[in-house]
């Protein structure tokens, strides 16, 4: 615990000097550029340090649980598990983590709003919610999938840029057939999926399962999951947009 | 009290989020590997550190930097705004009027990437991962330098109304080279920033810009232009991680020639 203590304010010090760019920008732009007085400064420096705060517990957090959680997981698969049961956990982990973040439940719905718009989809509520939904299922089985082509990768040791750089080239394809609207949802659809919590989590599962198994690196076999992560929504959603 | 209402919000957002988590893993390691975890209140504490951290750091950007930052993004985009910096001159939207509003996007970009919390756990891990070799602040400001230039070049494309696929493209075969020739080691680890960059403190300011870009400037779509900035976050800091690690490849071997 006094370990943890000391971690904390060093992790608090770290993150007063993070935050420092944040405001010199904001003050920038707001006095000299904008040329605006500041709004209420002690709302300012409250929300300031919660951020610190956050920030602080967090790293501590990342130290306590979600690192050791990672690794430990990749080791108990790596030493006792069948792969289907790795594979049918990297899916879950997937479909599960990303079919309730938030910032996707936001750009489904717009992206129903747009369809309602350029008369895909009825502009009604039910066609609205249903469209949001499917993409939101469309989305989280990607995910679901990109992790366990990623998990079969880490075990098999292909080299990561052959599979992300065809990925990219099926992008390319699908973007050339797709409707403008939909390729900007699409593009943006790559970089939501990926949470705060999600993010240390599979990292820690890759590098651990790479780490467990003979032959494996750590750097290059093991990261690597989340590019998958952000590229395979891109292409669901692309070939969604085409089947609708 | 608000406040506090709003912390409990974020608290319960929050554990929504952890919940599917927390099953998945508990049935895997429960009921399939029927294996114990190994100081369990160690890994009670360290959640609820998380948990309450991220509550927290939303709340206090909910506070202090998301309404003034969209605030500043909306004035910069402004017919007014762009008006007054001309003076006498009439606004005829050209791109070059709009000068102050790639330069806080790019100011934004690199500061908030820097307080991302995501991408500190990958630089956290890729430091351990390396031994040491990857330094996590090089790292993220490598990240933070590509978000820079994407949403500064992302802004651009809006301005001038340019497809987004050409500009997408482009970056994807500049990527593909220097994937030829950079560091093997490095390649996953470059990918995967890609990924992390636009979370939790990035994606609101970079939406209200698209949009305030996308309703200000004359013969702009929201629906067509307004997206796609979040885009160029996430492919922008490959290309500046592959070339910092190419970069410190060759420093490395001049320093190693050098003896």
């Amino acid at each position: 615990m006094v370990n943890a203590l000391i971690v904390f304010l060093h992790s608090v010090l770290k993150s007063l000097r993070d935050l420092l760019p944040i405001a010199v920008v904001v003050l920038f732009f707001q006095t000299l550029v904008l040329r605006q007085p500041l709004p209420d400064s002690s709302t300012i420096a409250l929300g300031m340090f919660l951020v610190v705060l956050g920030l602080s517990l967090f790293i501590v957090g990342l130290d306590m649980a979600l690192f050791p959680l990672g690794e430990k997981l990749a080791y108990d698969f790596a030493r006792r598990g069948r792969l289907s049961w790795l594979l049918s956990f990297a899916f879950c982990l997937g479909f599960a983590t990303t079919v309730a973040e938030p910032s996707l439940i936001a750009i489904s719905r717009q992206a129903a709003e747009i369809a309602a718009i350029e008369n895909f989809i009825d502009s009604n509520v039910v066609a609205k919610t249903n469209y949001a939904l499917q993409l939101r299922l469309v989305v989280a089985v990607s995910v679901g999938c990109a992790l366990v082509i990623g998990v079969i990768r880490i075990l098999r040791g292909w080299p990561l840029h052959w599979i992300i750089l065809s990925g990219y080239l099926v992008v390319v394809i699908l973007s050339y057939f797709s409707a403008p609207e939909h390729i900007g949802i699409a593009y943006d659809a790559g970089g939501v999926t990926t949470s705060t919590i999600t993010v240390p989590l599979v990292t820690a599962l890759g590098v651990g399962l790479a780490a467990s198994i003979h032959g494996r690196s750590p750097l290059v076999d093991g990261f690597g999951l989340i590019a998958l992560a952000s590229l395979s929504p891109m292409i669901f959603v692309l070939a969604f947009g085409m089947i609708n | 009290m608000a406040i506090l209402t709003s912390l409990l919000e974020g608290l319960v957002a929050t554990f929504r989020d952890v919940l599917p988590i927390v099953l998945v893993i508990g049935f895997f390691q429960g009921v399939l590997l029927r294996k114990r975890v190994q100081n369990p209140l160690r890994l009670v504490v360290g959640l609820v550190c998380v948990l309450l951290g991220i509550s927290l750091f939303l709340l206090g950007l909910e506070l202090a930097l998301f309404p003034l930052g969209e605030t500043m993004a909306r004035q910069l985009t402004s017919a007014q705004f762009i008006q007054s910096q001309l003076g006498e001159q009439l606004a005829t939207g050209h791109w070059q009027e709009y000068f102050w509003v790639y330069i806080f996007s790019a100011a934004i970009g690199f500061s908030t990437t820097l307080a991302e919390p995501a991408l500190l756990a990958i630089a956290i891990k890729a430091n351990a991962a390396s031994g040491g070799a990857i330094r996590v602040g090089g790292l993220r400001v490598a990240v933070a330098v590509g978000v820079a230039l994407g949403l500064a070049l992302g802004s651009y494309r809006i301005v001038v109304g340019d497809p987004l696929p050409y500009y997408i493209i482009t970056i994807y075969v500049i990527v593909l080279v220097q994937t030829m020739f950079a560091p093997k080691s490095m390649i996953p680890l470059a990918y995967d920033t890609g990924g992390v960059t636009t979370s939790t403190v990035t994606v609101p300011l970079v939406a209200a810009l698209g949009l305030g870009l996308a309703q200000n400037v004359p013969g702009r779509n929201i629906m067509i232009d307004g997206f796609g900035l979040i885009a160029f976050a996430s492919v922008f800091p490959m290309m500046t991680v592959l070339a910092y690690a190419q970069v410190s490849a060759w420093i490395d071997k001049g320093k190693k020639d050098g003896v």
